[in-house]
Protein backbone atom coordinates (compact mmCIF):
# COMPACT_ATOMS: atom_id res chain seq x y z
CA UNK A 1 0.00 0.00 0.00
CA UNK A 2 1.16 3.48 -0.85
CA UNK A 3 -0.36 6.85 -0.12
CA UNK A 4 1.15 10.09 -1.34
CA UNK A 5 0.46 13.57 -0.02
CA UNK A 6 1.58 16.77 -1.64
CA UNK A 7 1.61 20.02 0.31
CA UNK A 8 2.99 23.47 -0.43
CA UNK A 9 5.11 25.32 2.13
CA UNK A 10 6.93 28.64 1.62
CA UNK A 11 8.54 28.27 -1.82
CA UNK A 12 8.67 24.51 -1.86
CA UNK A 13 6.50 21.43 -2.27
CA UNK A 14 6.62 18.49 0.09
CA UNK A 15 5.76 15.07 -1.32
CA UNK A 16 5.17 12.71 1.61
CA UNK A 17 5.36 8.99 0.89
CA UNK A 18 3.55 6.60 3.16
CA UNK A 19 3.92 2.84 2.75
CA UNK A 20 5.66 0.73 0.11
CA UNK A 21 6.66 1.60 -3.46
CA UNK A 22 6.91 -1.31 -5.88
CA UNK A 23 6.08 -2.12 -9.52
CA UNK A 24 2.36 -2.13 -8.74
CA UNK A 25 2.19 1.51 -7.69
CA UNK A 26 5.33 3.33 -8.86
CA UNK A 27 3.21 4.99 -11.55
CA UNK A 28 1.46 6.93 -8.76
CA UNK A 29 4.78 8.33 -7.61
CA UNK A 30 5.60 9.14 -11.21
CA UNK A 31 2.37 11.10 -11.66
CA UNK A 32 2.91 13.12 -8.50
CA UNK A 33 6.45 14.13 -9.47
CA UNK A 34 5.26 15.02 -12.96
CA UNK A 35 2.54 17.17 -11.45
CA UNK A 36 5.03 18.88 -9.15
CA UNK A 37 7.28 19.60 -12.13
CA UNK A 38 4.45 20.98 -14.23
CA UNK A 39 4.07 23.95 -11.87
CA UNK A 40 6.57 26.72 -11.40
CA UNK A 41 8.03 25.43 -8.13
CA UNK A 42 11.84 25.26 -8.02
CA UNK A 43 12.21 23.32 -4.80
CA UNK A 44 10.85 19.84 -4.11
CA UNK A 45 11.21 17.86 -0.88
CA UNK A 46 10.36 14.19 -0.52
CA UNK A 47 9.38 13.21 3.01
CA UNK A 48 10.51 9.59 3.32
CA UNK A 49 9.91 9.17 7.05
CA UNK A 50 7.00 6.79 6.47
CA UNK A 51 8.40 5.07 3.41
CA UNK A 52 8.72 1.43 4.48
CA UNK A 53 10.03 -0.13 1.29
CA UNK A 54 11.18 0.77 -2.20
CA UNK A 55 12.03 -1.47 -5.14
CA UNK A 56 13.79 -0.59 -8.38
CA UNK A 57 10.48 0.55 -9.85
CA UNK A 58 10.40 3.41 -7.33
CA UNK A 59 14.11 4.17 -7.62
CA UNK A 60 13.68 4.29 -11.39
CA UNK A 61 11.03 7.00 -11.06
CA UNK A 62 13.42 9.26 -9.13
CA UNK A 63 16.26 8.49 -11.52
CA UNK A 64 14.19 9.29 -14.60
CA UNK A 65 13.58 12.86 -13.39
CA UNK A 66 17.13 13.79 -12.39
CA UNK A 67 17.85 15.25 -15.83
CA UNK A 68 14.59 17.24 -15.79
CA UNK A 69 15.45 18.63 -12.36
CA UNK A 70 18.86 19.66 -13.63
CA UNK A 71 17.56 21.17 -16.88
CA UNK A 72 14.86 23.14 -15.05
CA UNK A 73 16.99 24.19 -12.10
CA UNK A 74 14.79 22.37 -9.63
CA UNK A 75 16.34 21.53 -6.26
CA UNK A 76 15.24 18.04 -5.22
CA UNK A 77 15.96 16.65 -1.76
CA UNK A 78 14.81 13.47 -0.03
CA UNK A 79 14.84 13.24 3.77
CA UNK A 80 13.99 10.91 6.63
CA UNK A 81 14.69 7.54 4.98
CA UNK A 82 14.84 4.61 7.37
CA UNK A 83 18.01 2.51 7.31
CA UNK A 84 16.56 -0.29 5.17
CA UNK A 85 15.39 2.11 2.46
CA UNK A 86 18.58 4.19 2.68
CA UNK A 87 20.58 0.99 2.19
CA UNK A 88 18.76 0.32 -1.10
CA UNK A 89 19.74 3.77 -2.43
CA UNK A 90 23.25 3.11 -1.25
CA UNK A 91 23.63 -0.29 -2.95
CA UNK A 92 23.33 1.38 -6.35
CA UNK A 93 25.21 4.52 -5.34
CA UNK A 94 22.10 6.63 -5.85
CA UNK A 95 22.88 8.50 -2.64
CA UNK A 96 25.71 10.06 -4.68
CA UNK A 97 23.32 11.28 -7.39
CA UNK A 98 20.39 12.41 -5.29
CA UNK A 99 20.60 14.78 -2.34
CA UNK A 100 19.49 12.83 0.75
CA UNK A 101 19.28 14.41 4.22
CA UNK A 102 18.48 12.95 7.61
CA UNK A 103 15.94 15.46 8.85
CA UNK A 104 13.39 17.85 7.41
CA UNK A 105 15.31 20.72 8.98
CA UNK A 106 18.53 19.79 7.20
CA UNK A 107 16.63 19.24 3.97
CA UNK A 108 14.97 22.67 4.12
CA UNK A 109 18.25 24.29 5.03
CA UNK A 110 19.85 22.84 1.93
CA UNK A 111 16.97 24.17 -0.20
CA UNK A 112 17.10 27.72 1.09
CA UNK A 113 20.77 28.27 1.81
CA UNK A 114 21.99 27.08 -1.57
CA UNK B 1 13.90 -25.89 6.01
CA UNK B 2 11.98 -25.29 2.78
CA UNK B 3 9.21 -22.79 2.05
CA UNK B 4 7.17 -22.75 -1.13
CA UNK B 5 4.88 -20.14 -2.68
CA UNK B 6 2.72 -20.21 -5.78
CA UNK B 7 2.61 -16.64 -6.98
CA UNK B 8 0.05 -15.49 -9.54
CA UNK B 9 1.36 -13.09 -12.16
CA UNK B 10 -0.18 -9.83 -11.01
CA UNK B 11 1.81 -6.85 -9.78
CA UNK B 12 -0.63 -6.48 -6.90
CA UNK B 13 0.71 -9.81 -5.57
CA UNK B 14 4.18 -8.42 -4.87
CA UNK B 15 3.21 -7.36 -1.35
CA UNK B 16 2.11 -10.95 -0.65
CA UNK B 17 5.46 -12.15 -1.99
CA UNK B 18 7.34 -9.82 0.38
CA UNK B 19 5.36 -11.03 3.40
CA UNK B 20 6.06 -14.64 2.46
CA UNK B 21 9.82 -14.08 2.19
CA UNK B 22 9.90 -11.99 5.37
CA UNK B 23 8.15 -14.78 7.23
CA UNK B 24 10.64 -17.38 5.98
CA UNK B 25 13.63 -15.17 6.82
CA UNK B 26 12.39 -14.35 10.30
CA UNK B 27 13.84 -17.71 11.39
CA UNK B 28 17.36 -16.55 10.43
CA UNK B 29 19.80 -14.37 12.34
CA UNK B 30 20.05 -11.90 9.46
CA UNK B 31 19.84 -8.18 10.22
CA UNK B 32 16.79 -6.20 9.13
CA UNK B 33 18.89 -4.60 6.39
CA UNK B 34 20.07 -7.95 5.01
CA UNK B 35 16.57 -9.41 5.13
CA UNK B 36 15.26 -6.40 3.24
CA UNK B 37 17.98 -6.83 0.59
CA UNK B 38 17.04 -10.46 0.01
CA UNK B 39 13.33 -9.65 -0.16
CA UNK B 40 14.14 -6.92 -2.68
CA UNK B 41 16.35 -9.12 -4.88
CA UNK B 42 13.77 -11.91 -5.08
CA UNK B 43 10.99 -9.41 -5.75
CA UNK B 44 13.00 -7.86 -8.59
CA UNK B 45 13.37 -11.22 -10.35
CA UNK B 46 9.70 -12.12 -9.79
CA UNK B 47 8.43 -8.67 -10.88
CA UNK B 48 10.53 -9.01 -14.01
CA UNK B 49 8.99 -12.38 -14.82
CA UNK B 50 5.45 -11.23 -14.01
CA UNK B 51 5.74 -8.17 -16.25
CA UNK B 52 7.97 -9.31 -19.10
CA UNK B 53 7.54 -13.08 -19.36
CA UNK B 54 3.88 -13.35 -18.35
CA UNK B 55 2.47 -9.93 -19.37
CA UNK B 56 0.81 -9.70 -15.94
CA UNK B 57 -1.57 -12.54 -16.80
CA UNK B 58 -3.35 -13.31 -13.50
CA UNK B 59 -3.99 -16.88 -14.66
CA UNK B 60 -0.31 -17.76 -14.93
CA UNK B 61 1.91 -18.30 -11.97
CA UNK B 62 5.48 -18.75 -10.88
CA UNK B 63 6.86 -20.89 -8.09
CA UNK B 64 9.22 -19.64 -5.43
CA UNK B 65 11.03 -22.10 -3.19
CA UNK B 66 13.25 -20.94 -0.35
CA UNK B 67 15.82 -23.37 1.04
CA UNK B 68 17.26 -22.28 4.37
CA UNK B 69 20.53 -23.93 5.32
CA UNK B 70 23.01 -22.95 8.02
CA UNK B 71 25.58 -21.96 5.35
CA UNK B 72 23.37 -20.45 2.68
CA UNK B 73 19.92 -19.43 1.57
CA UNK B 74 18.80 -20.51 -1.89
CA UNK B 75 15.85 -18.91 -3.66
CA UNK B 76 14.58 -20.93 -6.59
CA UNK B 77 12.19 -19.18 -8.95
CA UNK B 78 10.53 -21.41 -11.51
CA UNK B 79 8.19 -20.50 -14.34
CA UNK B 80 7.07 -21.69 -17.73
CA UNK B 81 6.83 -18.37 -19.55
CA UNK B 82 9.15 -16.91 -22.16
CA UNK B 83 12.63 -17.75 -20.97
CA UNK B 84 14.47 -14.74 -19.60
CA UNK B 85 18.13 -15.46 -19.16
CA UNK B 86 19.12 -13.23 -16.28
CA UNK B 87 22.78 -14.11 -16.71
CA UNK B 88 22.96 -12.96 -20.32
CA UNK B 89 21.08 -9.74 -19.57
CA UNK B 90 23.39 -6.77 -19.55
CA UNK B 91 22.56 -4.21 -16.88
CA UNK B 92 22.77 -0.58 -17.97
CA UNK B 93 25.26 1.90 -16.54
CA UNK B 94 23.69 4.15 -13.90
CA UNK B 95 24.78 7.26 -15.82
CA UNK B 96 23.04 6.01 -18.95
CA UNK B 97 19.83 5.44 -16.97
CA UNK B 98 19.91 9.08 -15.82
CA UNK B 99 20.79 10.50 -19.24
CA UNK B 100 18.16 8.52 -21.09
CA UNK B 101 15.56 9.20 -18.36
CA UNK B 102 14.93 5.47 -18.15
CA UNK B 103 12.68 4.12 -15.44
CA UNK B 104 13.72 0.50 -15.80
CA UNK B 105 16.88 -1.52 -15.76
CA UNK B 106 17.94 -1.04 -12.16
CA UNK B 107 16.28 -4.16 -10.77
CA UNK B 108 18.69 -6.79 -12.00
CA UNK B 109 21.62 -4.58 -11.09
CA UNK B 110 20.34 -4.75 -7.52
CA UNK B 111 20.04 -8.52 -7.75
CA UNK B 112 23.66 -8.79 -8.88
CA UNK B 113 24.88 -6.56 -6.07
CA UNK B 114 22.91 -8.38 -3.39
CA UNK B 115 23.26 -12.07 -4.27
CA UNK B 116 26.45 -14.16 -4.16
CA UNK B 117 25.48 -16.46 -7.01
CA UNK B 118 22.94 -16.28 -9.82
CA UNK B 119 22.15 -19.33 -11.95
CA UNK B 120 19.72 -19.80 -14.79
CA UNK B 121 18.64 -22.94 -16.58
CA UNK B 122 15.86 -23.76 -18.96
CA UNK B 123 14.47 -27.01 -20.36
CA UNK B 124 11.39 -27.74 -22.46
CA UNK B 125 9.05 -27.25 -19.50
CA UNK B 126 10.55 -24.81 -17.02
CA UNK B 127 12.92 -21.89 -16.57
CA UNK B 128 14.68 -21.88 -13.24
CA UNK B 129 16.49 -18.94 -11.74
CA UNK B 130 18.47 -19.79 -8.63
CA UNK B 131 19.75 -17.05 -6.33
CA UNK B 132 22.20 -17.96 -3.58
CA UNK B 133 23.18 -15.91 -0.55
CA UNK B 134 26.01 -17.25 1.59
CA UNK B 135 25.68 -16.81 5.30
CA UNK B 136 28.66 -15.82 7.38
CA UNK B 137 30.32 -18.87 8.89
CA UNK B 138 31.27 -18.58 12.50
Amino acid sequence: MLSINMTAAREHLVIALNGEVDASNSVELDEVIQEALSGSVQKILVDGRNLEYISSAGLGVFMSYLEDFRENNVAFVIFGLNEKVMNVFHILGLDQLISIKNTQEEAEESLYDA
Amino acid sequence: MTHELKLYCEKSRLAELRSFIAEALSATQLSAISQNQLILAVEEVCANLIIHSHDCNPLSHIWLTIHLNPERIIFEIKDSGKAFNIIEYKSPEINAVVKEKRKGGLGLLLVRKIMDKIEFETDHAFNTCRLTKKLKSK
